[in-house]
């Protein structure tokens, strides 16, 4: 039997404080990790994605901080992203309790980064995002960018997928900025064509503005896991209303 | 009473996570440790384990713990073995070439097949990671309280198939039937990882800190 599919919340973190706000009844502080992370724990949540978005790597220690906070309130899966450069990264982030680490810009300037690391700590705990644009040429194939979409690198998503994968990378996380905060739903062409193109799980991300959205994120993406921020965040719906909801579109669930 | 639990550290990866889960599971003592007599003297013992097993295997021995955890077991104190950890237990695996491991249980830890399919031809991924269902084949303490074909937490590319062993008390099926639990005497141990599995995880971990050691 396959694996059940996989809800993820993600929360942006800059400098320790949880950015994009997070609007749930009863909490106290919005702008805690930490309390954010446990809602979500409690909530139901698969998994747990951590995005460091802190501009200053001087300010890294705070981030280390943070992770370990987690880890000892958060009894799922925990991934964390954001500035990861260099293969100590990586070490110092799973050792303060991560049990993923997400590489971004660092595995497009220096892809043998993805190749070490996930021979020294296996391709399990190692996570290549993806943020993609999709070509206006009409071409239909889309291109690799870097900081929040602004940088265009000139690679192809497919390709650069099938690469990240057979360097090591234990799971791709493919984000559209091209439907990153539109609330229109995943691009499900390019979460398809990757998710067909290679053999490790792929986590559909930006766009998400619905629960129909997560459900075609699964049928028609085919993605393993589906990542969303404000849908949970603002309280639009709960972990367990998604759940319900995929699931009677008769998508296993872990409930 | 308050009582110790020694999580075996063996310089193989963060235990971070085992120990948290264990202290939310109502464990008044944590210690994570290497050494013999601290070991010896705790009341529950877990031995963990990530990375690839001739590492472990390799570390596990040249700080003597398999002879520390071969005395514990004679005690009779409870065992809680986890991932590599189980698969330590077994007689051998078949991973890195192949390595020879503590032979506590008879068994063999073999990989998942090259290009995995499901029944209904369904492509499944290698490494087994995420949430499986445990269906629990034979009553055990440390299940109590948790539902039969309850969701835990796996990520392992190597397992022990269930018809290669005779001690199995939980079992996921992945294209193939694996061990998801085995158990003997005063150890329990899982191919999952409760310490990441939610409140079934955790149910588990408290089952463990109360029980006695016989099945």
């Amino acid at each position: 039997m396959p694996l059940a599919k996989r809800i993820i919340p993600c929360l942006d973190v800059d400098q320790g404080r949880v950015v994009k706000g997070v609007n749930f009844v009863g909490i106290r502080d919005a702008g805690d990790p930490v309390e954010i992370a446990k809602r979500y724990n409690d909530a139901g949540a698969d998994e747990i994605t951590f995005l460091d978005i802190t501009a200053s790597h001087e300010q890294r220690d705070t981030t280390y901080r943070t992770v370990e906070q987690i880890a000892s309130q958060v009894f799922i899966p925990l991934t964390v992203g954001g500035g990861v450069r260099a293969v100590d990264d990586i070490r110092r982030l799973l050792n303060a309790g991560a049990d993923k680490v997400s590489i971004n810009t660092a595995a497009i300037f220096n892809p043998e980064l993805v190749r070490e690391s996930a021979d020294r700590f296996g391709s399990q705990c190692i996570v290549v995002a993806m943020d993609v644009k999709s070509l206006a040429d009409g071409s239909g194939r889309y291109e690799l960018f870097t900081h929040g979409g602004r940088k265009p690198t000139g690679l192809e998503a497919v390709a650069w997928a099938q690469k990240m994968a057979d360097y090591g990378a234990g799971e791709i996380l493919l984000t559209s900025m091209d439907r990153d905060g539109t609330k229109d739903g995943y691009d499900l062409a390019i979460t398809r064509a990757i998710s067909d193109a290679v053999a490790v799980p792929v986590i559909a991300s930006g766009g998400v503005g619905t629960l129909d959205h997560l459900v075609d994120g699964f049928k028609i993406g085919g993605a393993d896991a589906v990542l969303a921020a404000s849908i949970f965040h603002f309280g639009t719906y709960t972990v367990r209303q998604a759940k319900d909801h995929i699931a009677n579109a008769g998508i296993r669930m872990r409930r | 009473m308050a009582q110790t639990v020694a999580v075996i550290d063996y310089g193989m990866g963060n235990l971070h996570s085992v120990e948290s889960a264990l202290r939310r599971a109502g464990a008044d003592d944590v210690v994570v440790t290497a050494d013999r007599a601290r070991i010896l003297e705790a009341d529950r013992v877990v031995f963990p384990g990530v990375g690839a097993i001739r590492d472990c295997m390799s570390e596990f021995r040249r700080l003597g713990c398999d002879v520390t955890l071969q005395n514990v077991i004679e005690r009779e104190t409870p065992v809680l073995a986890i991932c590599v950890g189980m698969q330590s237990l077994m007689t051998r695996s078949d991973e890195n070439g192949g390595v020879s491991c503590l032979g506590l249980i008879d068994g063999c830890v073999t990989r998942f097949p090259a290009h995995h399919k499901d029944s209904d031809e369904t492509p499944l991924k290698v490494p087994h990671m995420g949430w499986n269902q445990v269906s629990q084949v034979v009553t055990h303490p440390l299940w109590a309280d948790i539902a039969d074909n309850a969701y835990f937490y796996f990520v392992h590319s190597f397992f022990v198939p269930t018809s290669d062993c005779d001690a199995v008390f939980g079992t996921f099926d992945y294209g193939v039937q694996g061990c998801a639990a085995l158990a003997r005497k005063n150890v329990f141990a899982t191919q999952f990882h409760p310490e990441k599995s939610h409140d079934n995880g955790l149910k588990l971990l408290s089952n463990f800190l109360r029980w006695d050691g016989t099945c």
